[in-house]
């Protein structure tokens, strides 16, 4: 699904901020990215949204090389991937409806034909009544649960989860790990992005990917 | 009214929802209406519409009006008859407009008497002289048919040979030079035109970077949930087609109300001195339907400059982005 090889990345002149970075992610896979802050956990995926390209290496994404990656190529290969920033990034004069319903939308799709889908999303991730409220009065829970809607919606072959658990209590990172775990099962393969130890320790049959200086340790 | 912040649906209504036909969505634009400078670029917008849409009018007046100095020019000639020391005059100058009568396409023909042919001649030696002793050559006035242009080269040839001192003038001279000014107006509207359209889609350039850089994060989200490049465009298109539609029209129906007052006006001063050269410069000083549908034209055509620039602003932005 996703394999890098000797994968370095410098900003501009700057050091390599990843050195030689090597691994893959399996189809249904689950793994947790972990590592300081700072070391590298949101440029790698980045790298792997293809919002960065790396300075060195190669990177193989659901069998495309994305150094000779078309266009069109890369949003066909973007609608296989779904993402929970760290910071939501939830669209804030759009309603949560509006936000989930954004990657349907912008594939031009007819709204009657993915209305009760949607809906049915919003009830499961507990938003049901808050489907016609704006982001700036959600709870951060409530924002949280809405970006990673907003990552299902499209059932992703592959989801991405920057600190998705960085603004919530214990209760609901709980909560939304056991969300997480329910979606793989059903297909999904999962890269959380967390330096949460307490939420690994949860999920210890997790692959967990160290990142630190630059450099990745698999632990399997 | 309720602030749609704090609306929130209830259990019930949210159950009914999957099922009712009533949009959830509010087909909201998803560049938010209130992060592009609207009011300012619509303002630019209006105000560049307006100036075309004058330079448009003001050109279509005088073309217009040029139209009708040339027309009613060119609706007659003249034989200038000369008077020689060894000929009758009278004769010559009757024989002329007999000449003249037989060419198809002559309707008429007025020989000016030898009172009125000195008359002319007072605007520049003065009233009261005995103009007896002075060879006054004698005019004749030859009207046409409107729907005709006669070839006058036979009579002008028969003048020569049959009466000396006896010239044709078909007004070839004035009307060339009438034409000649007609189109330099008429030219130097269209580049005025071309000139405000250009400035009008650099302003709009800029207000697309602008709105750009302002929504970037959101541009950022469209991408990573999978929007094209084209749609993002289009979401911009959608914008900015709205502005200039709304700044467009503002012109447009500025400038068709400038017309209809300036037409009322003139018509109002039309036996004062300045509305008899208001009158003698653009005619009635009234724009004709070719004139509104001009105005109608640029405006629409402002609108969708507008709308091309920003797609192909937004096109070229995310090219240099990605």
């Amino acid at each position: 699904m996703v394999r890098f090889e000797n994968v370095g990345l410098r900003y501009g002149m700057g050091p390599e901020v990843l050195r030689d970075i090597s691994f893959s992610i399996e189809p249904q896979s689950f793994q947790f990215l972990t590592g300081p802050s700072g070391a590298g956990k949101t440029t790698l995926l980045r790298l792997i949204l293809l919002a960065l390209k790396p300075t060195r290496g190669l990177i193989d994404l659901f069998g495309h090389d994305v150094n000779t990656i078309q266009k069109d190529t890369l949003t066909a290969l973007r609608r296989r991937m779904g993402v929970v920033f760290q910071d939501f990034r939830l669209l804030e004069h759009l309603t949560t409806y509006e936000n989930v319903a954004l990657p349907l939308r912008v594939q031009g799709r007819d709204e009657a034909s993915y209305r009760a889908e949607v809906v049915e999303l919003l009830r499961w991730v507990g938003l049901g009544e808050r489907m016609h409220v704006l982001p700036p009065v959600l709870s951060g829970g409530e924002k949280q649960r809405a970006a990673i809607a907003r990552a299902l919606i499209m059932q992703p072959d592959l989801l991405l989860a920057d600190e998705p658990t960085g603004n919530v209590d214990p209760s609901l990172a709980r909560r939304l790990l056991r969300l997480f775990v329910e979606l793989n099962r059903s297909g999904t393969a999962i890269v959380i992005a967390t330096h949460d130890l307490a939420l690994m320790d949860q999920f210890d049959s997790a692959r967990r990917l160290v990142l630190g200086d630059g450099r990745l340790h698999i632990y399997d | 009214m309720i602030d749609p912040m704090l609306r929130t649906a209830g259990p019930e209504l949210a159950a009914e929802d999957a099922e009712a036909t009533t949009p959830l969505g509010r087909n909201q634009p998803l560049v938010p209406a209130a992060s592009i400078a609207g009011r300012a670029l619509v303002t630019v917008i209006a105000i560049m519409t307006f100036l075309a849409a004058l330079t448009a009018g003001g050109a279509q007046l005088i073309g217009d009006a040029s139209l009708g100095w040339r027309s009613s020019v060119s609706r007659e000639v003249t034989i200038q008859v000369r008077p020689a020391p060894t000929r009758d005059i009278e004769a010559d100058v009757a024989k002329a407009a007999a000449l003249a009568r037989a060419v198809p396409g002559v309707v008429d023909t007025r020989i000016y008497t030898r009172a009125e042919s000195e008359r002319l001649l007072e605007p520049w030696l003065g009233a009261g002289l005995n103009f007896s002793e002075l060879p006054v050559p004698r005019m004749i006035v030859v009207k046409l048919d409107p729907g005709q242009r006669p070839d006058f080269s036979d009579l002008r040839r028969q003048l020569s040979e049959q009466l000396r001192g006896a010239t044709l003038d078909d007004h070839r001279l004035w009307v060339e030079r009438l034409a000649a000014m007609a189109n330099t107006f008429v030219a130097i509207g269209i580049g005025v035109v071309g000139l405000v359209i250009v400035a009008t889609a650099l302003a709009v350039a800029f207000a697309t970077r602008g709105a750009m850089a302002g929504n970037r994060e959101i541009v950022e989200v469209l991408h990573f949930v999978g929007a094209t490049d084209s749609y993002i465009a289009r979401e911009f298109q959608r914008h900015f087609l709205r502005l200039g539609l709304r700044g467009g029209g503002i012109g447009g129906a500025a400038a068709v109300v400038f017309f209809l007052i300036a037409g009322v006006l003139t018509s109002s001063m039309v036996a004062t001195p300045g509305g008899t050269q208001i009158e003698a410069l653009f005619g009635t000083f009234t724009l004709g339907p070719g004139g509104f549908v001009a105005i109608v034209f640029i405006a629409v055509l402002v609108a969708c400059v507008t709308a091309v620039v920003s797609r192909v602003t937004v096109r070229n932005t995310l090219r240099e982005l990605g």
